[in-house]
């Protein structure tokens, strides 16, 4: 087997899912102004939803997906009407501790609706493998189809996304309101419905992240929702309003992540088993300690 | 002699209203029924600046030394569990509340202060070190050994704001559990942890039952002492810190930094002070914790900690001392509250076959409260107090 072809197209698939899950966060940030801590609470929602839609229901996996993507958009759409819409103009740091108290709300509903019972997702990809380059007898880089899947679906998705931000009228609208939300009010746009949709847009993004997350052919649990994490530091290692910056973010968060596990124990196995979980916030600080607004973010102008 | 009278000038005191040249002695009738007037800045800035706080303060005071008298043994435990919690809960008020600077790395340096006190005043077992010292050292060294990383980090946490410092923070408390899961040494090693420091104050040992007069002290009731002065202590520092110059430099900072660093804060000492005063206060507050739990494991300093503390601040009112003591004795005193009212709620089960089990529901109402605070009262628990205070101060007038 050889080691590093095979942990850089790993830690890619990975790195495609941390990068959807950095974008749900960026939509909803620069709409808004809000980091919503929120998003692995919709994320494991999601998840849930497309197991009961596809394993108990029985439909088909694609459209499973989408219903799944549909009621968690809607969620979230909701939450953002309840809870985020009375705190316009309260700044960020108190908005963001809402996020943390819907985070613990979904989360604990999550729970309480898997009841500590393992689910999958029934995905089509399973553990099944190709092979890029065979090596004596055995497969030398073997790829699984869920990366595949996983780098295709995320890259599709965000494409679409692109277009829409820059073709649409909602889109331009949209990004109107991310500029300017009172400028954007005065050419007749309705911010409020734009904050909605942004929400929906972002609910449903790490919805989608995360059924991509648990189609690994293995099992989902409630706690698996602590992985959105992990696309913070990629959120902030390529800028926090910054769309480009999520994606590179995400793909080099995932690469590192990776081909540190792959070689971390061998080589340095002082650093502890899972060192791989804590190199994303090593690779954040660093880059934070050379560019304090990460790679791609906007440099903060400031007035008296 | 122009000098000093200039720099007299700064204090806020005029000349005109000094006791010495017979201003600001207001005869006793005119003060009669007018608690809030005052003739000196100083009187005015005081800690204790109306009879009524001070009235209450020192009945406060006499029911917090009866308490552990009049209540059950693990509820004394409790509320020493809410006290350190405080004491963590002021050092992140003033990071945070004061300084404005959003801190999730609080528990990292809680784990720091509860492990110092655990290697300077523990016994050293099979791994992990011990040299079984005195208490106080061991409170001492739980206080400076944060306080000095925190000197070392904030250097780094100057460099970037808002929600770029909130993550930033969180990267470091993931660093240091990493770390604290390979220091065996340390910590006893991921998964088994060791117990804090052995509570053996100025060679008093507090596990034992002291007989003070008719007072039986427990050894509960000893800790609660132990802790309650130091919140006192700790508490009135930070009070008074937040009505010197510092403390003025830090709301300077948090309002408008730059607008701070044109009328000549230093930004990087306001920062950095700050840090390293709330990395102090989270020592002490962890090594309390450490010896309170009885063993603590480098997984138990997790974000969730880092919620309950933000949630203490905010719960409780951002930017008062007083606020956070009500933070914490709501956050660590509501789940005991949710567990006796259980019994009555229909839907809610000790078990796992009701809608939601105690436990979900602690979590969830802890989260739904968190959001209708920051929604409904930005002042928090603090803020509701006050509101009650003004509308009987103002009594029968609305404002």
């Amino acid at each position: 087997m050889n080691v590093l072809p095979t942990a850089i197209i790993s830690g890619l698939g990975t790195g495609a899912v941390y990068a959807l899950i950095a974008v749900s966060f960026v939509v909803i940030f620069r709409a808004t102004g809000v980091l919503n801590f929120a998003q692995p609470g919709l994320l494991i929602l999601g998840t849930f939803a497309t197991s009961v839609l596809a394993v108990d229901v029985g439909l088909p996996f694609a459209v499973a997906v989408a219903l799944a993507v549909l009621v968690v958009a809607l969620l979230a759409a909701g939450v953002e009407r309840v809870a985020i819409r009375p705190m316009v103009g309260r700044g960020m740091f108190p908005t963001a501790l809402v996020t943390v108290g819907v985070f613990i709300v979904l989360l604990i509903l999550a729970f309480r609706l898997f009841a500590a019972k393992a689910r999958t997702v029934a995905d089509p990809w399973q553990l099944n493998q190709l092979c890029l380059a065979q090596g004596d007898g055995t497969c030398a880089v073997p790829v699984y189809h869920y990366t595949v899947g996983r780098v295709v679906v995320a890259a599709v998705v965000l494409v679409l996304l692109g277009f829409w931000l820059t073709r649409s009228r909602t889109g331009l609208a949209m990004r109107a309101t991310a500029l300017d939300q009172e400028a954007a009010m005065a050419q007749g746009i309705d911010v409020g419905r734009m904050f909605s949709l942004s929400w929906a847009l972002g609910g449903g993004l790490a919805a989608l992240a995360g059924v991509l997350l648990a189609s690994t052919g293995s099992v989902v649990q409630a706690n698996d929702a602590l992985f959105a994490l992990v696309a913070l530091p990629a959120l902030i290692l390529g800028g926090i309003d910054s769309f480009r910056g999520a994606v590179v973010g995400g793909l080099v968060i995932g690469v590192v992540t990776a081909v540190t596990a792959a070689y971390q124990p061998v080589h340095a196995p002082w650093l502890g088993p899972n060192f791989e979980n804590v190199v994303p916030y090593v690779v954040m600080i660093i880059v934070l300690l050379i560019r304090p607004y990460g790679l791609f973010g906007t440099r903060e102008v400031q007035r008296v | 002699m122009t000098a000093p009278t200039t720099s007299r000038r700064l204090t806020g005191e005029s000349r005109a209203l000094e006791p010495r040249s017979g201003g600001g002695r207001v005869p006793r009738s005119v003060r009669r029924g007018r608690p809030r007037l005052f003739t000196r800045y100083a009187a005015d800035q005081a800690l204790l600046n109306s009879p009524a706080k001070r009235w209450w303060t020192l009945a406060a005071l006499v029911l917090a030394l009866a308490l552990p008298f009049l209540v059950a043994r693990d509820l004394t435990h409790l509320v020493t569990t809410a006290i350190a919690y405080a004491i963590a809960g002021i050092g992140l008020n003033l990071l945070t509340g004061y300084a404005g600077q959003i801190s999730l790395g609080h528990p990292f340096f809680m784990a720091l202060g509860a492990y110092t006190a655990a290697v300077v005043g523990g016994r050293p077992g099979t791994v992990t070190w011990g040299l079984e010292l005195d208490l106080s050292l061991a409170l001492l060294a739980a206080a400076v050994v944060p306080a000095v990383v925190g000197l070392v980090v904030a250097p780094l946490a100057t460099r970037v704001r808002g929600l770029y410092l909130a993550v930033l923070t969180l990267g470091l408390l993931m660093l240091g559990e990493q770390l604290f899961k390979q220091w065996a040494a340390l910590t006893g090693g991921s998964g088994v942890g060791r117990a804090g420091a052995i509570p053996v104050l100025f060679g008093s040992d507090l596990t034992r039952t002291y007989a003070v007069g008719p007072l039986l002290v427990t050894p509960e009731t000893g800790l609660y002492l132990l802790a309650l002065v130091l919140l006192v202590v700790l508490g009135v520092a930070a009070r008074n810190l937040a009505r010197s110059r510092t403390g003025r430099a830090f709301a300077a900072v948090r309002d408008r930094d730059l607008a701070a660093e044109i009328m000549g804060v230093n930004l990087l000492r306001t920062k950095t002070l700050a840090f390293v005063l709330s990395s102090a206060y989270a020592g002490v507050g962890g090594a309390l914790l450490a010896i309170l739990i009885g063993r603590v494991t480098p997984e138990q300093w997790n974000i969730l900690m880092a919620i309950n503390l933000l949630a203490i601040v905010v719960i409780g009112g951002v930017a008062t001392i007083t606020g956070t003591l009500i933070g914490a004795a709501f956050v660590v005193l509501m789940p005991r509250v949710l567990e006796w009212a259980s019994e009555w709620l229909p839907f809610v089960s000790t078990g796992s076959d009701g809608l939601l089990n105690v436990f979900q529901l602690q979590s969830m109402l802890f989260g739904v409260l968190i959001v209708l605070f920051v929604i409904l009262e930005p002042r928090g628990l603090f803020g509701l107090w006050q509101r009650v205070r003004t509308y009987f101060r103002t009594w029968p007038f609305s404002y």
